[in-house]
């Protein structure tokens, strides 16, 4: 057994030197880092090589933090964030001889959805904190109905929740009657059928559930991207220099400002930077 | 020519081409140790693979326990795997999958085995050739299917009227085990009384007992009635479910324990002059009770290792219901948290958040693993017992 696990560590490690030989290959482009961003970059990938069989686009997901790291490392051709690079991480770059090049490619805007039969029109971030840490368990502790709240959460693994933890959460921990589903349209389908439901979801899962206003601000692909609505983020790309015109890489990044690349975003349950 | 010397040429002509050449018997030899060598090859592919999947499972378990020791993953309830200081306390997941597999039990067994008693002893020999294959489509139906109809069908019905259902549920489940009961009860308990007041007293109880448990069960069902269920994604959905599930199994494995008994025991004691209730509930069942333990082990095998039906419906709330038994509220499962963390767990770097996942597989592992032995050591017992 031990000999089969080091034929196999083996083709493993050659499989990698190849792969890091290939870096520079023009027709070869390497993804990493955030999971948020990373269904986007997965969705163009298959997109642009659908469209040109001859390239070869690989995406991971290691976390924002990893694809920084990959990048300024060499790693990787392309790193996906969802937060801007921290100075400390442009300053190591520099030190690497890494000029990073940030593109914006959409904008991550999440909804918190309820039941439509639900009166409620307008929450603070800090009630939905409260909800979803506990603190308030009925509806009519925010001047609803006398139901207890069923909060619906997407699980740990998406990037929805990702940012619902950063731009919402902040620190506090989730509770433990707080339900996990597994995707945008679960929590939509959840939250259609459930009357004392709450649940967030990416924009383009709105459809037939009451999206609530956040702080007085109604969720919209205009007050997403103007950064009106509180919870809302840019999510980014970085990329050693400026691509060369007409190379795959270059196609790929701006992938994002084309109708099909806008399609694409869309799909993913995000928004389009205009 | 007589007939001896017929014989004698029939032999030489025949005997030939009995014997084998030399070349023959060298091929035929070779062919024999290909043949068992591919056989043996094949079979012992499938020993390995279990073998591998223990050691494969175990090697990525292990780190888990030596990075953030024992004592927080079981007795802890705090499940925070994503957080920057994680948490990994898993008791919750496992009362979850207790918990689940528990009402998945509560579902199946009695079912299971009443099918299997009716199936084997009670109805005619023709509906049952319908009916078995029938239940065992159960047992083919995908359980993504059974997930959907648990998150789409039942979860709102159990959100919108589960108070009712539970109401009439009581009484379809109470009426008759009460009566049974009551019954019994009287019976056992005037036995031992003069002929003469046995019949009165008899009357007398079961009219009591009648009355208290139609009471009983009036007040439960009112007050089950009056429940309203806030998320019908919860424990009693994914236990229904599961039961249903785990019934084919159930019902199929002890329906061949009730036929393995054999017709001279029941023979024997209708010859002894015993009703068909007594037959079966004082030597049928007796004797097949080994192999129906073994089919509520293999059921309960069904049910804990379930993975699409309880990511679907169960809801996934990592806590321990208030109180412990309160089906009406969500849990989670070790197969559902393996399924769900299992993207985000990050391979490359080996965090603690991606071996605590495979300390889950490993437990399920270890768990499912036993049941399977003591199943296999009842089944290898029972049929000692039964074949004399």
């Amino acid at each position: 057994m031990k000999k089969t696990t080091k034929a196999l560590t083996g083709l493993v490690a050659i499989a990698m030197a190849a792969s890091i030989v290939q870096a520079g290959d023009a027709n070869k482009i390497v993804v990493d880092g955030s999971t948020t961003v990373g269904p986007i970059a997965k969705a163009f990938a298959e997109y642009y090589m659908g469209k040109h069989p001859e390239v070869n686009i690989t995406v991971s997901e290691s976390g924002s933090g990893n694809g920084a790291k990959s990048l300024i490392n060499a790693a990787c051709d392309v790193a996906t964030m969802s937060r801007p690079m921290k100075n400390s991480e442009k300053k190591a770059a520099q030190d690497a001889g890494v000029l990073v090049i940030e593109q914006i490619v959409a904008m991550d805007g999440i909804a918190v959805v309820v039941h439509p039969s639900n009166p409620l029109a307008n929450l603070t971030i800090e009630q939905i904190r409260d909800i979803y840490s506990g603190k308030i368990k009925n509806w009519k502790d925010l001047g609803g109905p006398n139901l207890p709240i069923v909060g619906i959460s997407r699980d740990t693994n998406s990037g929805t929740y990702e940012s619902f933890e950063t731009l919402v959460l902040k620190g506090a921990k989730i509770a433990g009657n707080v339900e996990y589903v597994g995707s945008n349209g679960a929590i939509r389908q959840r939250v259609l059928s459930t009357p004392a439901a709450v649940g967030y979801v990416g924009l383009a899962f709105i459809e037939g559930v009451k999206a609530l206003k956040v702080n007085g601000i109604e969720v919209t692909p205009e007050t997403v991207t103007s950064k009106k609505y509180p919870v809302a983020r840019p999510l980014y790309m970085y990329t050693n220099g400026r691509p060369k015109q007409a190379t795959p890489l270059c196609d790929f990044i701006n992938l994002s400002a084309t109708p099909e690349g806008k399609k694409i975003i869309e799909d993913t349950g995000f928004v389009p930077v205009k | 020519m007589d007939a001896k010397t017929k014989s004698a040429a029939l032999r030489d002509r025949d005997m030939p081409s009995l014997l084998l050449s030399h070349v023959a018997r060298r091929r035929q030899r070779i062919a024999a140790i290909f043949g068992n060598g591919f056989l043996l090859t094949v079979t012992s592919l499938s020993t390995l693979a279990v073998l591998f999947i223990f050691y494969f499972i175990a090697r990525d378990a292990l780190p888990f326990f030596q990075l953030e020791g024992f004592m927080e993953f079981f007795t802890s309830t705090k499940w925070y795997p994503s957080a920057e200081t994680a948490e990994f306390g898993a008791l919750a997941i496992f009362a979850g999958s207790g918990l689940v597999t528990l009402g998945a039990i509560l579902v199946a067994v009695p079912l299971g085995i009443a099918a299997a008693i009716c199936l084997s002893d009670v109805l005619p020999f023709a509906v049952r050739q319908v009916v078995k294959p029938v239940i065992e489509i159960l047992a083919a139906i995908p359980s993504v299917a059974y997930g959907f109809f648990a998150l789409v069908v039942l979860a709102p019905l159990l959100q919108q009227s589960g108070g009712p259902i539970l109401g009439v549920a009581v009484w379809i489940v109470g009426a008759p085990l009460a009566a049974l009961a009551t019954a019994v009860l009287a019976d056992l308990a005037t036995d031992k009384l003069p002929d003469r007041a046995r019949s009165q007293a008899r009357w007398a109880l079961i009219l009591s007992l009648g009355a208290g448990t139609i009471l009983l069960l009036t007040l439960a069902g009112r007050a089950l009635t009056g429940l309203h269920i806030s998320s019908g994604t919860n424990a009693l959905n994914v236990s229904i479910i599961l039961g249903i599930m785990a019934l084919p199994t159930v019902v199929s494995v002890s329906e061949d324990a009730l036929q393995a008994v054999g017709r001279e025991l029941r023979e024997g004691s209708y010859a002894l002059g015993a009703t068909r209730a007594e037959t079966l509930m004082k030597a049928v069942l007796p004797a097949a009770g080994s192999g129906i333990l073994a089919a509520v082990i293999l059921g309960v095998m069904r049910a804990i290792g379930e993975t699409m039906v309880v990511w679907m419906a169960s809801g996934n709330a990592t806590q321990i219901p208030h109180p412990w038994y309160n089906f009406l509220e969500p849990v989670r499962t070790l197969t559902a948290t393996i399924a769900g963390d299992m993207g985000e767990a990050d391979q490359v770097t080996g965090s603690a958040r991606y071996h605590a996942l495979f300390a889950m597989a490993l437990c399920l592992l270890l768990f499912s693993f036993i049941c399977n032995l003591s199943s296999e050591w009842i089944i290898r017992r029972a049929r000692r017992k039964v074949g004399g």
